[in-house]
């Protein structure tokens, strides 16, 4: 129901604030599958941060989204497609829960009985991530050191005045609320 | 922002607290849900409540934008560094058991490393990410401004 508000509403600040309440719902369902670690990072980073971030962008771009004139069929047909191809695809799925799951025969045993006795870390998510998987979360590492330099890349240059000649592109839309200073230009990335 | 008599009395309340929370699931993430990532993002969401209520300039006074940069560089070198200790000491890449002679301190010993490398170059980046766009605002101010009074 969030996601269809979200997906409805036209006012970007009303969206950035759907998509926290839809991350802290998410968490809560991670806790309730007793997911703490997920849960935590879901909670901190999904509805957190990334609305913090989403609340600074909006400060430099308008805050109502242009209304798009009539419905595009082919998109309706893609999405109605790919949809029915992944429900199609879940009734091959495995039994929930089920012992010879491949979730629960491959490397998961291994893990769950020789953590503790391998590195005595209480924590298993810690020790996977960490210690058995430590090549791939040095790969998330650099992945967010790569996303600082992205932004920083793209927004370090200083802002310069547009040439003149160029019209600034005026919102289509009502600008309600909107500062002058916000109608002029908007960044290239959002 | 900074006006409001409630939010800078809440703000100085929580910062602290917030601080702490994401040191402590820093360190303890061993041994309850927690770990780098987790820790570098409260510990920035932290800061960054810090630089909504005070200011941006004063929160970079707190550290400065060439110690974001110095230190998230630091933090995956960190990482990569352990890795390669390990296969100075005679292992593979990654490999914590060289380090120490106990197996599990030499595993604690790494894990607790490579997540706190994690968690400085994650909370730095987001801090980084947060103060380029909040400086882009006023940046553009200060175009439009000249913009308008040529």
């Amino acid at each position: 129901m969030v996601a269809v508000a979200i997906v409805r509403v036209r006012d970007l600040f009303a969206a950035g604030m759907l998509f926290a309440i839809y991350s802290l719902l998410s968490a809560a369902l991670f806790t309730v599958l007793d997911a703490g670690d997920v849960a935590l990072t879901e909670a901190a980073v999904g509805a957190g941060i990334s609305t913090i971030l989403v609340l600074a962008v909006l400060a430099l771009a308008r805050r109502y989204e242009h209304p798009t004139g009539g419905h595009n069929l082919v998109a309706l047909f893609v999405v109605i497609i790919t949809g029915a191809v992944l429900v199609y695809a879940t009734l091959d799925l495995p039994e929930f829960g089920h012992p010879d799951n491949p979730a629960q025969v491959h490397v998961g045993p291994h893990y769950i009985e020789q953590s503790y006795p391998d590195m005595g870390v209480p924590n298993m998510v810690a020790a996977v991530l960490a210690s058995y998987r430590s090549i791939d979360t040095m790969g998330e590492a650099f992945v967010i050191f790569a996303a600082g330099l992205a932004v920083f890349a793209l927004l370090s240059v200083p802002p310069r005045r547009r040439q003149s000649g160029i019209v600034p592109r005026r919102p289509l839309s009502d600008s309600r609320e909107d500062e002058p200073a916000d109608e002029k230009e908007k960044p290239d990335h959002e | 922002m900074s006006d409001n008599g409630i939010l800078r009395v809440v703000a100085r309340f929580l910062i602290p607290l917030i601080m702490l929370f994401g040191l402590y699931i820093q360190f303890h993430g061993e041994y309850s849900p927690g770990g780098g990532f987790q820790a570098g993002v409260v510990f920035a969401a932290g800061w960054i409540l810090f630089a909504l209520i005070y200011g941006l300039d004063n929160a970079l006074k707190v550290i400065s934008q060439r110690a974001m940069y110095i230190l998230a560089a630091a933090g995956v070198l960190l990482y990569a560094f352990v890795g390669l200790l390990g296969v100075a000491m005679g292992g593979r890449f990654l490999d914590f058991y060289p380090l120490l002679p106990s197996p599990h301190a030499a595993q604690q010993l790494g894990i607790i490393t490579v997540e706190f490398g994690v968690g400085v170059t994650v909370a730095t980046v987001v801090m980084l990410i947060y103060t380029m766009f909040a400086r882009r605002k006023s940046e553009w101010e200060a175009v439009l401004r000249e913009d308008s009074d040529p």
